[in-house]
């Protein structure tokens, strides 16, 4: 269960705007990324933001290039999960593989403003907004163990590990 | 019922008799491609634990994004990524100047019919053309799949468009693509496995196909096929890595959705900034002043676009003010242009022709933007900010628009711009 802040954006969010492509081949940390994160969407999210924000979204969120900063920068700037109507299905995987928490909510994200408060409950599949429940799936059982065990990386490791006699 | 492409090729990978829309398989890829992303790749593969790569005969890397490297950052990840297909053994590295990655896997013989391929490079759905299952994923699935061969993929509804009668010269399949992206929208085949059928496709060169599988990310799909047939036999005799076995969709395969379009009725269209969806007929934006024309690209750089632009371009000059950068997707269509004249022709005409890659697309260097300039390309991609400033503009047309453009620097309708017959 999380409960934040919301930052609030419209359709069709692109990596482009997430984390721009002239950073894409830069050798950069985590935290280096974030201060870059959203940086042609909204100026003010980068240095605004604090931990346990969630970003809230329409559809089609993360389209565009499969570069996987634009999900590592936004899980280094403390956003605790992102809820969109939809996900391109690269961004979707990257998100889990870097351990940041995606919330499909198909019956829509328009009630939803910025600085609102959303909580989330994974387990039930419930975000909850001004007293209203809004169900969603939960993931699928393989793509849970990944995010559970903290992203692709360390749940590899541990599939290895655990092969090795 | 039958099964779609999406359904049999995964159910073949995965050893099930079949497998339902939605089923998550564990499957092995047949290739892996990455490109300059490679040196990161290489970081997070260390992180694993693992000292060698898994099955590196199944791994190909081109050097395309940033080439020749244009910073000393670049030079090093570039050194890197040398480094690290030598130790463990992949064979199938292609370095700066062979070409973009999305017309070397074809070019080399690695994209084949029945195959399942995965790339990090969202572009990878472009392998579709020849009948592979092609998807894009992210950097950490890459260095996972180095150490495990192995990836879960969800199995994909499917929607097929079919595609009547034939196109219109000069109208390609980039005003064809951009059409259909334009009536869907950007996540209108969102998860989906895309189905390119019909008379008109049929009709098109494997080049032409390259470019609806290309831009199938561009409306969200997770891959874009085309059926295999002779010309893509053909294109394959004198390439193919290994032997193959095409795979067709059943003729009463279930889909979502059906969509039909008339080639015969389809004009020039355009994207407009700055998203590849928002899209109109070219008359709709005729006259908009341009300052940069690019031609080219993995979309639009193959020698049969060189062609066409060349045909509006032989014996003219670019309008004043107007610069041109021609880059051709690969070492071979180079030499191809260089033997045919092409090249000759665009430098005459004022254009910059540049080695093979992917730079000005994304904005990485050779030809970006400045605040307040617009662009007509024939790239998959017109994102605000993507090639320099934020505060320019990009268009996305087929070769014939661009070449037309650049010559008279407003956007112009090729239909009615003056051409020769070809070089």
């Amino acid at each position: 269960m999380i409960e934040g802040k919301v930052w609030k954006y419209a359709d069709d969010v692109n990596t482009d705007v997430i984390f721009a492509g002239k950073y894409t081949y830069k050798p950069m940390t985590a935290a280096e990324m974030a201060e870059h994160a959203l940086e042609d969407l909204d100026p003010t999210f980068a240095k605004g933001v604090k931990p346990g924000d969630i970003i809230v979204a329409g559809a089609n969120f993360g389209c565009g290039s499969s570069r996987e900063q634009a999900a590592t920068c936004v899980k280094a700037s403390g956003v605790a999960a992102v809820i969109a109507v939809s996900f391109s299905r690269i961004f979707f995987r990257n998100a889990i593989n870097e351990g940041l928490p995606v919330v499909e909510l198909a019956s829509g994200t328009s009630m939803i403003a910025k600085d609102d408060t959303v909580k989330i409950d994974f387990d039930k599949g419930v975000v909850t907004h001004k007293g209203k429940e809004y169900r969603f799936p939960p993931l699928p059982k393989e793509v849970l163990a990944i995010l559970n065990d903290g992203g692709l990386i360390p749940h590899v490791k541990k599939a290895l590990a655990a092969t090795k006699p | 019922m039958g099964q779609t492409f999406a359904q049999k090729v995964l159910a073949k990978k995965a050893g099930l008799p079949r497998v339902e829309v939605g089923q998550i398989v564990d499957v092995e890829p047949d290739v892996c491609m990455s490109h300059d992303n490679t040196a990161a790749i290489a970081k997070t593969f260390a992180k694993i634990g693992v000292e060698r790569v898994k099955n590196p005969e199944r791994f190909v890397v081109v050097l395309d994004h940033t080439v020749p490297a244009s910073t000393e950052e670049y030079a090093k990840g570039h050194k890197e990524i040398r480094e690290f297909v030598a130790k463990q053994g992949i064979k199938a590295f292609y370095d700066v100047g062979v070409g973009v990655c999305h017309q070397v896997l074809p070019e080399m013989g690695y994209a084949l019919p029945g195959r399942l391929i995965v790339g990090s490079d969202s572009h990878t759905t472009a392998y579709g053309a020849l009948g592979a299952f092609s998807a894009g994923v992210g950097r950490s699935e890459m260095a996972a799949l180095y150490a495990t061969s192995r990836i879960w993929l969800k199995t994909p509804a499917s929607l097929k468009i079919d595609v009547r009668g034939k196109l219109k010269e000069p109208v390609t399949s980039k005003d064809l693509v951009l059409k259909i992206i334009g009536d869907i929208g950007a996540d209108g085949a969102l998860y989906k496995s895309v189905e390119y059928a019909g008379e008109a496709i049929e009709a098109m060169s494997v080049a032409s196909r390259l470019v609806l599988s290309n831009m199938a990310i561009e409306m969200g799909a997770k891959n874009g096929y085309c059926a295999p047939d002779k010309k893509t036999f053909a294109f394959l005799e004198p390439r193919a890595q290994a032997e193959y076995t095409p795979i067709y969709p059943d003729p009463d395969a279930e889909y979502e959705k059906v969509l039909t379009y008339d080639a015969a009725k389809l004009g020039p269209h355009v994207a407009k900034s700055h998203t590849v969806d928002n899209v109109s007929p070219v008359e709709e934006v005729e006259g908009t002043k341009i300052d940069q024309a690019l031609l080219g690209t993995c979309t639009n750089g193959r020698l049969e676009d060189l062609h066409l632009a060349a045909r509006y371009l032989e014996g003219r000059k670019l309008a004043k003010g107007v610069r041109m950068i021609v880059l051709p997707a690969s070492r071979e269509i180079l030499l191809d242009a260089m033997r045919e004249g092409l090249v000759e022709i665009f430098v005459r005409a004022g254009a910059m022709v540049l080695n093979p890659g992917c730079g000005p697309c994304l904005g990485a260097h050779q030809g970006v933007l400045a605040a307040g300039e617009v662009c007509i390309s024939t790239a998959n991609r017109n994102f605000q900010g993507r090639m320099g400033s934020n505060e320019a503009a990009t268009y996305l047309a087929s070769p014939a628009t661009v070449a037309a453009s650049a010559v008279t620097g407003v956007i112009t309708d090729p239909r009615k711009a003056v051409r020769g017959g070809g070089a």
